[in-house]
């Protein structure tokens, strides 16, 4: 089963996988990181086709997927 | 499950301090994932600017240096000039590349010094606030050109690729974006054939990479790639300037 | 005129379009990056230029062109931007050339960082470019008096055909405090000045007959002819040191135990040391250097008076002017230093301890 998953430690809500990922499935998490930002997650994981576009987009590298 | 993409080995742990949406991160990756992909992490060596990217000599998991605005090429020189068997790259983005520097991104190109330039070109200056850089367009407004950048008094945006290819010794130029994912991947491949190139030493390559600045352009990351799409492309066009190993002189 | 809240980076940039300056080259650095943004807005708005240069050493040049031309310009940086500067102001000591240069000094050496230091103390007054000249050096220590020298720095360096340079640091730059400007220079005036230097600086010769051949210039190839006129700027510089000494005495008595010397921001806080100390009956003077070049030998001298059993210095940096002080004192009294590095600036209560020290 594909997943992406994402490290709060790096990200910074930047929006940029969200808008990248073709299948719609991730967005800003409720909970915030230590440095006060909405961090992204996918919130479902069957539907992940490990594209990788979420991984090539994110500027922080905070992104890890696995297949 | 195996992993199939996660942050490079080449990367250090230190978490960027870019803005959020800041396409620095991205250039910054493929860099090191070519790095990895070739082998190179132990006998990589690079040179930070200064300018928002002053610190990726905390980024980038080898031995770094940090230069005085501009000199980075000279610096790189000296580097690869004291030890050859070593890999050598810069990063720079406009104000140090294309103002300070021109000098020496100029004389490091046309002695074919056997390097790799990655020139960060977001058309203001970050770090320092919002201010003009050479490749700032005309009429856009920036803290020190506040009613606009007036052509008639200043001129216009630089193009450095194009400058660069009017030299005999470079090896390889192109300009490249990263303002979507697809362009990401383009770019991905003109980063490695750069760094492929400058593994085999033979001489010196250059990518321009075309990125945004959604903090001092005041939008946000996602419009800001829409932004740099429709104003910077038409005038620093993606493309090939010059690749001796396929031809193209 | 009434009082305006200003940071330090925008007043001068204010005070020097209201002394006439309208010609303004440099490059963006931190933290003075707030004066050239002010100059990139408002130049304009007088008719001036305004123009940011590619480096600063292409400023200083386009500073040594203007200034050529016999007109008020200025340049500004901080520490790594005005070491950049150095060659070209040597350049402009050498043809005898009026500018003014402001440095917001910033944690050296090096790169650094960007909080308010005072290292640049031995680059601005002991040479700093190659060569023998020397640069007229004003220390402001409030954003009042940082504005005021501008229009100071002008009419010096008019006066005396040579480089002034604004001592401040990124305190003074970035801290906002009330300011009142004098009045700005009407466009006659201006035009006057732009007239003053034509009997030697670059400019239309009349009806297109040559009627004069001016140059612009620091090469003397014939050694006697660059004796003379090192010799000369040194004769001119002994003028400059006779007349335009420029310090103030804080709480000088014969009733001092302590003398003090400390120039620019790092002389407000020993100020309030001294003011601590003096409530609870402790005799401290002060002696600041406002021109740094010249510098008050004698009034430091002086102030040793009856009572002085040691000299404090305090510097936001190793121990620079300290050097001057020694060299006033001769030997007179122990010299102590104390001092602040890495941009980080001293609190009253660590000058405080230090002088209370001297007590025990």
């Amino acid at each position: 089963m594909p997943r992406m998953t994402v490290d709060p430690n790096y990200c910074k809500g930047c929006g940029l996988c969200i808008a990248a990922c073709p299948k719609k499935i991730i967005r800003f998490s409720e909970n915030i990181n230590a440095k006060g930002y909405n961090y992204a997650e996918c919130f479902e994981q069957d539907k992940c086709i490990a594209c990788k576009m979420c991984y090539v987009t994110c500027p922080d590298v905070a992104i890890t997927i696995e297949k | 499950m195996e992993v199939i993409a996660t942050r490079p080995e080449s990367l250090t742990k230190t978490p960027f301090t870019y803005c959020p949406g800041c396409l620095h991160g991205v250039a910054h990756r493929l860099i090191a994932e070519a790095i990895e992909e070739f082998g190179l992490t132990n006998k990589m060596t690079g040179v930070a600017p200064v300018g928002c990217s002053v610190f990726a000599y905390k980024f980038f998991n080898f031995d770094m240096a940090q230069a005085a605005h501009g000199r980075a090429p000279a610096v790189a020189t000296g580097m690869k000039r004291a030890r050859p068997d070593m890999h050598v790259f810069t990063y720079q983005g406009d104000g140090d590349l294309a103002a300070i520097g021109t000098a020496e991104i100029v004389h490091a190109a046309n002695r074919g010094e056997k390097i790799s330039v990655f020139f960060v070109n977001n058309a203001i200056y970050g770090m320092t606030g919002g201010q003009m850089a050479p490749t700032t367009l005309p009429e856009m407004k920036t803290t020190t050109s506040p009613y606009g950048r007036k052509t008639d008094d200043i001129g216009f945006p630089i193009r450095v690729s194009e400058l660069l290819a009017t030299l005999v010794a470079p090896y390889y130029i192109e300009r490249v974006s990263l303002l979507s994912p697809a362009d990401i991947l383009k770019a991905k491949k003109a980063v490695s054939k750069a760094l492929q190139y400058n593994s085999e030493n033979r001489g010196f390559t250059f990518v321009e990479l075309i990125s945004t600045c959604p903090t001092n352009w005041g939008i946000d990351p996602l419009k800001s790639r829409e932004w740099a799409k429709e104003n910077m492309l038409p005038f620093f066009k993606p493309g090939v300037f010059r690749d001796k190993g396929e031809g193209v002189e | 005129m009434s009082k305006i809240l200003m940071k330090g980076n925008e007043a001068v940039a204010e005070a020097a379009i209201r002394s006439g300056c309208r010609l303004y080259f440099a490059y963006p650095i931190t933290p003075q990056s707030e004066l050239i943004e002010y100059m990139a807005k408002m130049m304009p708005k007088v008719g001036g230029t305004f123009l940011q240069a590619e480096s600063e050493v292409s400023a200083i040049n386009m500073v040594y062109g203007a200034a050529g031309s016999g007109k008020r310009v200025m340049t500004s940086s901080s520490s790594p931007g005005i070491s950049l500067k150095m060659e070209g102001v040597s350049y402009i000591a050498g043809a005898e050339l009026p500018c003014v240069i402001v440095n917001v000094q910033r944690g050296g050496p090096g790169l650094g960082d960007i909080q308010p230091a005072q290292g640049d103390y031995f680059q601005a007054t002991k040479g700093g470019g190659h060569g023998d000249y020397r640069t007229i050096v004003l220390a402001p220590s409030s954003v009042q008096e940082f504005a005021d020298m501008a229009s100071e720095a002008f009419e010096l360096a008019d006066k005396y055909r040579n480089p002034v340079m604004i001592l401040a640091d990124g305190m003074l730059g970035q801290m906002m405090e009330p300011v009142e400007f004098k009045a700005a220079k009407t466009d006659a005036e201006i035009a006057e000045l732009g007239h003053q230097h034509e009997s030697w600086c670059i400019c239309p010769n009349e009806d297109g007959d040559m009627k004069h051949h001016h140059e612009i210039n620091s090469l003397e190839i014939d050694p006697l002819v660059l004796e003379k006129h090192v010799n000369d700027l040194y004769a001119k510089y002994a003028v400059i040191e006779q007349k335009e000494l420029r310090y103030e005495s804080y709480n000088v008595s014969d009733e001092n135990e302590i003398l003090c010397v400390a120039w620019g921001t790092a002389s407000r806080i020993v100020k309030s040391a001294i003011n601590e100390l003096k409530a609870e009956g402790k005799s401290i003077g002060l002696i600041r250097p406002i021109t740094c070049w010249p510098y008050p030998y004698e009034a430091v001298r002086k102030a040793l008076g009856k009572k002085v059993k040691k000299v404090y210095v305090f510097e936001l940096n190793t121990g620079q002017m300290v050097e001057d002080v020694k060299i006033a004192v001769a030997g007179k009294v122990p010299v102590d230093f104390w001092g602040k590095v890495g941009g980080i600036v001293f609190t009253p209560a660590e000058i405080k301890e230090k002088l209370e020290a001297c007590f025990k």
